[in-house]
């Protein structure tokens, strides 16, 4: 399914209105970083990416993606129900018991859609390098996509992985870095400053792009002309600029909604902001 | 007692190197990853003869470790090449999620595991990695004895799916075993057959058991002695067949007594033999073992 700019906006805010009745189903899970990244992955899913729901864990001829910062498991659900790859209804299970719809992501009770397990951080770069090197060695030209955490920059693995892609031409990989400035223990530029982000991942050898991530045109214009830097020697590195609880004004801008749910009248205060606009779960 | 005798004796890395050339020439999907150690584990046979499916890592083993889960969702079969002591404790993590839990092909090979490194001290040492390696879900196990017997386990792992933890090592050891051996993954191996006590080796030791039963024989002890090469999934038919038949129970490896394959034959005889064991008999002999080894 492909959306225009009017459409993705509407499938936005329905993903919206799915993250924020899961977590409250459950009273539990991580809405902020899930707003604030809403409109990333309705880009990608909706607009971007070449990708089968039928699902073939190879992914072989079709653009994938990886989310490494796995606590964000809420967005990531909802757009995999409304892409196709599994019943909405399912969505209802987020956090319980026997459900498919775990807390952070697993491969291991099948739902499709989901190519590696996520949550413990710093991990998703090393597998979409992989999983980039794999689809040049069988002459696949379809590309990898990854996400993560600003806070999440700060596990090391990042960094190794970080060196070894441009050294290597990995440049059928658009990664994105999801800079909210936020963290579970307060700002970023408190708990352990990034510093340049653009400075280190240029150093490093990265093509190195900014962007709105809340700004869907903006978005889906970074996303494109990221695909045209593509193959060109280089991978492509999206420092995209998001509010945490983007959509919902009293989530937004600050860390407390991290992993936060809201009770009743919260939800339907938040709720109030968001149009239902594909029928909620 | 059967009698093993040798001409060669070699490293079981080189068993590795040797296997993994021909796991390359047999399936094309075969690749290798090394964290700069490229020597070491005797990958340069591989990396000559397909320099298209080696990725040098650099020093950065986690790395290592999440690149080959992604490589397997291409349909690549990694095979990740570091000493034990980085393949296993430094990247614990990675090899629990991106590997383990999430069911990826992905082949963990270290050299340099146990004591029997030798000059390099404690720090590389590893005597950890069998008890953190079995503990992971759907973690296979391997500790082959010799060269011929790597090399055949090594080929075996490329033709099994599933993730795969192969450990050998640096020190030249008798070829003890057959250069054509079909390698059964789980099966144990009979070495020799006795009645009076089974003694279970894995790895390097497997020869030193022999030796040890060579001179028990002189004392009329009657030895059983089994090679584990797969700790897990344990053959547990062949351990229950000889500790019931012997009542007595030795484990030969270089590992820590907590999490080896001691361990693994603690509780599994715990849970299933305890009441038939002579656990006196069991001390004497294993003293008197390991003082003759002195």
């Amino acid at each position: 399914m492909t959306l225009n700019n009017t459409d993705l906006k509407r499938m936005a805010s329905q993903v919206r209105r799915d993250i924020l009745r899961m977590v409250y189903e459950c009273q539990s899970g991580h809405p902020g970083g899930s707003l604030g990244c809403t409109d990333y992955l309705t880009a990608l899913y909706f607009k971007i990416m070449k990708h089968d729901p039928s699902f073939n864990m190879d992914g072989k001829g079709e653009d994938i993606f990886f989310l490494s910062n796995g606590h964000i498991s809420p967005v990531f659900y909802s757009i995999l129900a409304r892409s196709g790859y599994f019943d909405i209804a399912e969505l209802k299970t987020f956090r319980k018991i026997n459900s498919r719809v775990q807390g952070h992501p697993t491969t291991h009770e099948g739902l499709p859609g989901i190519r590696i397990a996520s949550g413990s951080l710093g991990q998703g770069m090393s597998v979409a390098i992989g999983a980039a090197l794999a689809k040049k060695m069988n002459k696949d030209h379809s590309l990898v996509f990854s996400l993560h955490g600003d806070g999440e920059l700060q596990e090391g693995q990042n960094w190794e992985a970080a060196m070894f892609a441009p050294f290597n031409k990995v440049d059928n990989l658009i990664s994105a870095v999801d800079v909210n400035g936020q963290q579970i223990d307060g700002p970023t530029d408190k708990v352990l400053g990034l510093l340049d982000l653009h400075e280190k991942f240029s150093a490093f050898g990265w093509d190195v792009m900014h962007a709105d991530g809340n700004d869907m045109e903006g978005i889906v214009k970074a996303l494109e002309e990221a695909k045209d830097r593509s193959g060109k020697g280089k991978p492509v590195m999206i420092l995209m600029k998001t509010e945490m609880g983007k959509g919902v004004d009293f989530m937004e801008g600050s860390h407390k909604w991290h992993g936060v749910a809201p009770n009743e009248q919260q939800l339907a205060e938040a709720l109030g902001q968001l149009e239902e606009t594909y029928g909620d779960f | 007692m059967k009698k093993y005798t040798y001409t060669e004796k070699k490293d079981t890395r080189s068993g590795f190197g040797a296997g993994l050339l021909a796991a390359g020439k047999k399936n094309p999907e075969v690749v290798a990853l090394c964290a700069d150690l490229v020597g070491s584990l005797k990958m340069q046979d591989f990396i000559n003869e397909f320099p298209d499916r080696f990725i040098q890592m650099g020093i950065a083993e986690a790395n290592m470790i999440g690149v080959a889960a992604g490589l397997t969702i291409g349909g690549k079969i990694p095979f990740t090449g570091t000493f034990a002591n980085f393949s296993t404790g430094r990247v614990y993590d990675q090899i629990r999620q991106s590997v383990a839990y999430s069911d990826k092909n992905v082949k963990i090979c270290a050299s340099h595991a146990g004591l029997t490194l030798g000059e390099d001290g404690a720090t590389h040492q590893i005597l950890e990695d069998i008890g953190l390696m079995k503990m992971l879900p759907g973690m296979t196990v391997i500790n082959p004895c010799d060269y011929n017997q790597t090399k055949a386990a090594t080929e075996a792992i490329a033709e099994f799916h599933g993730p795969v933890y192969l450990r050998f090592g640096r020190p030249v050891v008798p070829i003890f075993t057959a250069p054509d051996q079909k390698f059964e993954i789980g099966k144990a191996w009979m070495v020799n057959e006795g009645a009076d006590v089974s003694i279970f080796a894995t790895g390097h030791l497997v020869w030193e058991a022999i030796l040890a039963g060579e001179k028990l024989a002189e004392e009329g002890i009657d030895v059983e002695i089994i090679n584990i090469h797969t700790i897990k999934p344990l053959d547990e038919e062949a351990v229950l067949k000889s500790a019931r038949k012997t009542g007595c129970v030795v484990t030969c490896e270089e590992h820590n007594r907590y999490g080896g394959l001691g361990e693994v034959l603690r509780n599994y005889c715990l849970l299933t033999l305890l009441p038939q064991w002579n656990l006196l008999q069991l001390t004497i002999l294993l003293g008197k073992v390991v003082s003759q080894k002195n």
